[in-house]
């Protein structure tokens, strides 16, 4: 699967820019993460790509079809669950994934047949047959899930589709997409950046509608300045090094981010003083942080040379 | 391939009747009589206050309110579908076109009235003496101010944000379309020049042409002629407007 865009801009009511100048190229399958902070750009990114909104300028392929002048085309490889999108209440879970199926083209009994299959896969099979009124938020979300996961489409898009979900039902959705990654590209936005760390065989950082970089995890980490992360568990512990960035947890514990150089420079230290430590990769987490943190900084100064 | 096209069409027509209308009535019989009420009680108050003389009246103004309230439903369920659910955008993005779309929840207005439809044609078929032809006029008549009603409807409904906005509309088009214009009473009842002001509605000439067939109003041939011919007039702009210029995908 091809996602292409070239210098895709968005200005809502001639003001507010969403989305600016955004030119990227991915030719995958799996998954590609999309995270930002709210008001970044993510679902104007998701809603234009899937054909509900229409650029203020740029373009915008899916496979190579033009998704503002062929729409209906691309319409035939895409399913979406918008980030806002919820069961309608007086339906069953089973109507509502076999009534989208048969907007999809499907016939009632393969809808059916289909949506009891998918129900079954996110763990929703006794409930297939009470109004989604009586679901819980979680189990809502799933229900979305279900509805689009069961339409076999190439291309999915999944706006925040964790979000309210409980720990053991994420990681349940997570194996599930990453059943279903293998033969589809899934464009996923969320907020949780463990789970964009741990699906995302590509991510792409989004700030203030510019895109700040893309990525494997690897990529991206070998491009901030601190890559690396000592965990240090002792009270004792106290530090004065320039490049390095300390925070300290609890009064137990202090992490250290730094270059590789810089941490491994401090273990001689940790180990004569018979301190317990851990050196890890940096997380996502930690990574997005300096991605979007340098960005601050810089904004802060520019503010001062005013 | 044409075959599969046309299945197709027929399933994406079908999900669009199963959740606005038949899965609703199952699930929550109680809005079987939801859109009876309404029309019934206009209809009484006019019998009632005629003494009895404008019931056939009635009865067909009845018929027509039932078709415009499918349009100002429609636009109330789409714009509920669209700004709360988000469904419009999942179908927005699916190969379900809008023409589809529409025909579909059309229906589903249609298939969500037939307890109504039913009440009011037994009631039409005791109180109005009509012809055969004049049946089939009335039939016309209705299905073209359904058409006129669901285009405004749809239309409407690709602009509003937010259901307080879609209640507006609704709220301010139901009056104006069939309290207030002649539908429930001869249009001969309002004087000059204020009878100009009721052509502004296109209701009025949908029910000139059935009050023409139930006697109650004697336009003459031309009259009648030009009733259908604005009638048609509109009814054709505003589907062409609901095809070519609603919003189906923002801007
Ligand atoms: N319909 C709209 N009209 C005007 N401005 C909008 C509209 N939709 C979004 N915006 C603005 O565009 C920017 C990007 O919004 P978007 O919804 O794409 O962000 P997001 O990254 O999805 O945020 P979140 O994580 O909160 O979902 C925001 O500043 C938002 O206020
Ligand atoms: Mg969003």
């Amino acid at each position: 699967m091809r996602l292409r865009t070239l210098e895709l801009s968005k200005t809502y009511e001639k003001k507010y820019k969403a989305l600016e100048n955004l030119s990227l190229d991915l030719n995958m399958n799996g998954i590609f993460s999309v995270i930002g902070r709210n008001g970044a750009g993510k679902t104007t990114f998701v809603r234009i790509l899937s054909t509900e909104l229409l650029p203020t300028s740029g373009k915008g392929f899916i496979n190579e079809v033009d998704v503002v002048e062929d729409a209906e085309t691309v319409r035939q490889d895409i399913a979406v669950v918008p980030q806002e999108a919820r069961p309608l209440p007086w339906l069953t879970p089973l109507q509502t994934v076999s009534s989208y199926l048969m907007w999809r083209g499907y016939s009632y009994r393969e809808s059916n047949e289909k949506g009891k299959e998918a129900l079954r896969e996110l763990g929703l099979e006794g409930k297939e047959g009470q109004k989604s009124r009586k679901l819980s938020g979680g189990q809502k979300r799933k229900l979305m899930v279900a509805t689009v996961i069961a339409s076999e489409a190439p291309v999915i898009f999944l706006d925040e589709p964790t979000t309210g979900l409980d720990y053991l039902s994420r990681k349940e959705l997570w194996q599930l997409l990453s059943r279903m990654k293998k033969d589809r590209l899934i464009i996923l936005t969320t907020h949780y950046l463990e789970e964009a760390e741990t699906l995302g065989d590509q991510i792409m950082i989004l700030d203030k509608g510019k895109l700040v970089d893309i990525g494997g995890i690897d990529d991206l980490r070998s491009k901030v300045k601190l890559p690396y992360v000592l965990k240090v568990h002792s009270e004792n512990f106290r530090i004065e090094e320039d490049d390095v960035q300390v925070h300290n947890v609890s009064d137990k514990e202090t992490f250290v981010y730094g270059s590789a150089s810089k941490i491994y420079g401090l273990i001689p230290y940790l180990v004569t003083n018979k301190m317990k430590f851990t050196v890890e990769e940096a997380s996502l987490s930690s990574i997005f942080e300096q991605y979007l943190g340098t960005d601050e900084d810089e904004e802060e100064n520019e503010e001062k040379n005013w | 391939m044409r075959r599969k096209m046309k299945r197709r069409i027929g399933s994406q027509i079908m999900a669009s009747i199963l959740v606005n209308s038949i899965y609703a009535m199952i699930n929550y019989p109680v809005v079987l009589v939801n859109t009876l009420l309404a029309p019934l009680a206009i209809l009484a108050v006019v019998t009632f206050a005629s003494r009895g003389a404008l019931l056939p009246v009635a009865a067909v103004g009845a018929l027509i309110m039932n078709m415009v309230s499918s349009g100002t439903s429609l636009q109330q369920d789409l714009s509920h579908l669209k700004n709360d659910m988000r469904l419009q955008d999942m179908i927005v993005s699916s190969p379900t076109s809008s023409l589809v779309y529409i025909i579909g929840m059309a229906i589903s207005e249609i298939v969500y009235s037939i307890p109504t439809i039913a009440f009011l044609i037994v009631l039409n078929a005791i109180f109005v003496k009509i012809t055969l032809l004049g049946g089939f006029i009335l039939f016309l008549d209705m299905a073209t101010i359904f058409t006129f009603s669901i285009s405004l409807g749809f239309f409407l409904s690709t602009f509003t944000s937010d259901i307080i906005q879609s209640w507006g509309f609704s709220g301010i088009l139901s009056p104006l379309l069939t309290t207030i214009p002649p539908v429930y009473y001869p249009i001969t009842y309002i004087p000059y020049p204020y009878r100009y002001l009721a052509y502004l509605s296109p209701t009025t000439y949908a029910s000139e042409i059935a009050q023409s067939q139930t006697g109650f109003y004697n336009p003459g041939t031309s009259g009648f002629a030009i009733a259908w011919i604005v009638l048609l007039g509109i009814t054709a702009a505003l589907t062409y407007l609901a095809l070519k210029r609603s919003r189906w995908r923002e801007i």
